[in-house]
């Protein structure tokens, strides 16, 4: 028997009488992170990490939410359930089930790069791997975490010697923060749009080493913070919000800069290469690791994903998502999906 | 290549012209002359030749990155640009390279005289020698096609700065026929004067599109004439020989070898501009007449007879020698008239005739009858301007006739490339006939960016067929196609062949039902054809 199914609700275990990370109402949701298109409102109870906790409530309100450790054992009905860490955003999860001896793991989100501030990703041995492949194609490779830091500093102390604003659009949660961690702040302050301010408090709250910065309110003297870092939604990059900022220069944080088409498009001054999600050599090397023999991919180019891990001697199938699925061009329905790499079904802006 | 390649990230960083020429005249300064000779001829499309084929450079680049061909060619379809999918697969260089841009073209060329292996194992050598953007655009030269976001007009004004002359003399200095190979940075843009050459046309001097001519101000310090549907050219003629100049800065002398007959009756030192047109003795024939003349070398002698060219000439730039395009227009027009006066009618030139008015009304009228006049709509100059270089808004402005239109539906698309890769933006289109979709165009632009993401979400969810990277969708969207010209066309199973299709308007307010049929198109073809 499988130790999961696929549903129309999302992932089940049949055996715990569980899912994970659906998008239906359910009476018992496990979830791997908190963006939007993973946890949702309206499931009678939540098990995440202690981690995730405090924004999957910030997001979600007042909910039922019972939390676990990394590595901690939990028996849920027939089925033994451990969290384990994924690197995609502080406190995200693999989610390990095992019944009867066979052990299954979805991956949820990851990157198996460190990026300072969330909990490494590591590898957990399994039969069956359930893979996310936002990326999943040779061409993206992504730029060492450390010539990112020079990037970003870079392009900011130049902005700032010419005392114009740096306004950079990175994803609220997660992407943000990586961002702040990398930036020097003797080249100036940081101020934030309140989106991103909010998460940040949260994160902040925990105990996560960040940066100060300063939410950017009608009544702020700009003048007084020329030259300043703003770090927005890649949304807010293009609203009337933006436009008090006056001549600044503009960047956005995405794995999907590594294209130039996309990077013309989305008409920044700079585009950051810059990812939460595993990029082509990062999601080969966890799948190797995790030994197992049959893997199921998810979330972005499945098939050609899947066809590659066949010839590479895997057993592989595609898991579909109510997203938009396997679609070449999906990530173009809509422009902030472009950018929100993310939340391909939706961000929390 | 590092120089090169950091020119090109400052350029491709922003999208401030001013920012862009900061960068290109801090490498004008800086560079070695090799290396700027080079870049200019990039920059205005004089491309080393293609020696590779893009099919061995995706197999070299497959193999070389351990990757099965198919993977590669849907990374392709995602990158939308064979350089760059090439420069992202591979596995980044194991060495570092500090040869500048003019070493990497030269070993080019070394390397395409040498038999396949040798080239291949060059070409891998380069790949693994050159990181990032340096590969990317190492590339961009091998497939021989180089585009940036660099404008003529933009790099004129940087070398202006950089060399510290008159844009206007070094727009001059960039035109004709020169390579890389048959001149130095030195002869192009120092020694001696623009002039010299005694081939070298003046750069063209181009019209904006005018929105309302109430916007012109006192009508009496306008020139109307016809603006005719051909050729621009410049007819030069100094030193006993003669010169034609297409706009693209093609030299076209042979293709239109009536226009030598000039010099039996101009004087030498004289430089003409004008539209050449296929003419029937009295009047111009429709471009579809002159279309056979464009891109073949020579003529056949049935060509001369059926579709014979003349120079409607509009603009004298250069008079006895002497360059007089800052006199006024008013002025340059008296001379041309005087010059061009009491030609016989076997003589290859024609005066652009004036389209007299009065009022703003006038002007609407005269518009309207552009298609009988033969022409697609009306010029305006301003009376006392000089000739300028490039486009340049306020002197000369082109006021075009409405196309011609069509309602039709969208039965075919296909992912577009480079900026608008991942994005649906070139579409088939059908008319009616009976209860038969009949496909007559394509068209690729006229919509928006955001309506090109709407078109794209519905092509993704409404594909009723996969042929390829083409989609065959659900004949549901309809949209008014705009055209310039049509003509029959025994090739297509519609019977036309549209010039300049685009797409006007979406007409969600239109059911599939009411599109326009065949006959429409015939009656189209009839009365403009």
């Amino acid at each position: 028997m499988n130790v999961l199914t696929f549903t129309d609700r999302g992932i089940y275990c049949p055996a715990g009488d569980f899912h994970i990370d659906p998008w239906r109402p359910v009476p018992r949701a496990l979830l791997t992170h908190g963006h939007s298109d993973h946890a949702r409102g309206g499931m009678d109870t939540y098990l995440s990490t202690d981690l995730a906790a405090p924004v999957i409530r910030h997001r979600l309100g007042p909910i039922r939410l019972d939390t676990i450790r990394y590595g901690e054992p939990r028996q849920i009905g027939g089925a033994k359930v451990s969290f384990h860490p994924a690197g995609h955003v502080p406190g995200s999860a693999q989610i390990r089930v095992e019944v009867g001896g066979e052990v299954w793991v979805v991956s949820g989100d990851y990157k198996v790069v460190d990026d300072g501030l969330s909990t490494p990703w590591e590898p957990v041995r399994c039969h069956a791997f359930i893979s996310e492949c936002t990326f999943g194609l040779p061409v993206f490779r992504w730029t060492p975490q450390e010539e990112l830091r020079d990037q970003v500093n870079g392009w900011w102390a130049q902005n700032a010697s010419e005392g114009r604003f740096s306004l950079l659009g990175a994803y609220s949660l997660g992407k943000a923060q990586r961002v702040m961690h990398l930036l020097d702040p003797s080249i100036g302050p940081i101020l934030t749009h309140g989106a991103v301010e909010a998460v940040t408090q949260v994160l902040r709250d925990q105990g996560m080493p960040l940066p100060p910065t300063t939410r950017v309110t009608p009544d702020l003297d700009l003048k007084a913070h020329a030259g300043a870092m703003v770090i927005a939604t890649p949304s807010a990059l293009n609203s009337t919000w933006a436009r008090k900022f006056g001549n600044a220069s503009t960047a956005v944080a995405s794995g999907w800069m590594a294209l130039r088409g996309i990077r013309r498009r989305r008409g920044t001054d700079r585009g950051f290469v810059m990812s939460d999600h595993a990029d082509w050599p990062g999601l080969n090397e966890a799948i190797r690791a995790t030994g197992a023999e049959k893997v199921f991919v998810t979330h972005g180019y499945t098939a050609a994903f899947r066809r590659w891990l066949e010839e590479q001697g895997y057993d592989a199938g595609i898991v579909s998502t109510d997203y938009a699925g396997e679609e070449v061009l999906a990530h173009d329905e809509a422009p902030k999906d472009i950018i929100d790499e993310d939340a391909p079904g939706g961000a929390v802006a | 290549m590092k120089d090169f390649a950091a020119l090109y990230g400052r350029l491709d960083q922003t999208t401030r012209t001013n920012a862009k020429v900061a960068a290109l005249a801090d490498y004008f300064r800086t560079a070695p002359d090799a290396d700027k000779l080079w870049t200019v001829a990039l920059f205005s499309g004089r491309r080393p030749r293609r020696t590779i084929t893009a099919t061995s450079l995706r197999d070299w680049a497959a193999e070389r990155a351990g990757l099965p061909l198919w993977l590669f060619e849907e990374s392709y379809g995602i990158v939308g640009d064979l350089s760059e999918t090439i420069a992202l697969i591979l596995p980044p260089p194991s060495k570092d390279s500090d040869q500048p841009l003019s070493y990497w073209i030269a070993r080019l060329r070394e390397l395409s005289a040498l038999p396949e292996p040798e080239r291949k194992a060059g070409i891998l050598d380069a790949w693994d020698s050159l990181p990032g953007s340096e590969r990317f655009l190492f590339t961009k030269l091998l497939t021989g096609s180089f585009r940036v976001g660099v404008s003529q007009t933009l790099m004129t004004k940087a070398l202006a700065q950089a060399t510290d002359q008159p844009e206007t003399e070094v727009a001059h200095r960039l035109m004709g026929d020169w390579t890389p190979e048959t001149t130095t940075w030195a002869r192009l843009l120092h020694e001696g004067e623009a002039r010299d050459d005694s081939a070298r046309p003046y750069p063209f001097y181009l019209a904006y599109q005018l929105e309302d001519p109430a916007d012109l101000g006192d009508p009496a310090d306008w020139f109307a004439e016809r603006k005719w549907d051909g050729i621009r050219g410049q007819l030069i003629l100094r030193e006993g020989k003669h010169h034609l100049w297409s706009r693209g800065e093609d030299l076209i002398t042979d293709r239109f070898p009536e226009l030598a007959r000039a010099i039996d009756w101009l004087p030498h030192g004289t430089v003409l501009d004008g539209e050449i047109l296929a003419w029937d003795g009295d009047h111009p024939m429709t471009f579809n007449a002159l279309q056979p003349r464009i891109g073949r070398k020579t003529v056949p002698k049935s060509l001369l007879t059926t579709a014979p060219v003349v120079l409607m000439t509009y603009d004298l730039l250069e008079q006895d020698g002497h360059d007089i395009r800052p006199v006024p227009f008013q002025d340059r027009r008296q001379r041309l008239e005087a010059l061009l006066t009491g030609l016989p009618p076997e003589a290859p030139l024609r005066l652009s005739p004036p389209v007299p008015f009065a009022t703003v009304d006038d002007l609407r009228e005269e518009r309207l009858r552009a298609r009988e006049e033969g022409a697609e709509g009306l010029m305006l100059k301003r009376r006392s301007s000089p000739y300028g270089t490039g486009r340049k808004k306020g002197d000369w402005w082109k006021w075009k006739v409405d196309p011609l239109t069509i309602d039709a539906v969208m039965v075919y698309a296909q992912a577009g490339s480079g900026r608008r890769a991942n994005l649906f933006t070139d579409f088939t289109f059908a008319v009616r006939n009976g209860n038969e979709l009949v496909p007559f165009t394509k068209a690729y632009s006229g919509l928006t960016d955001a309506e090109f993401r709407q078109i794209t979400a519905w092509v993704n969810k409404h594909t009723v067929q996969k042929f390829g990277p083409v989609r065959q969708v659900e004949p549901v969207q309809v949209f008014e196609i705009g055209f310039e010209g049509i003509q029959a066309s025994p090739r297509h199973k519609s019977g036309v062949a549209l010039r300049f299709p685009r797409m006007l308007r979406w007409r969600h307010d239109k059911p599939v039902n009411e599109i326009d049929t065949l006959d429409t198109l015939r009656e189209i073809l009839a009365a403009h054809g």
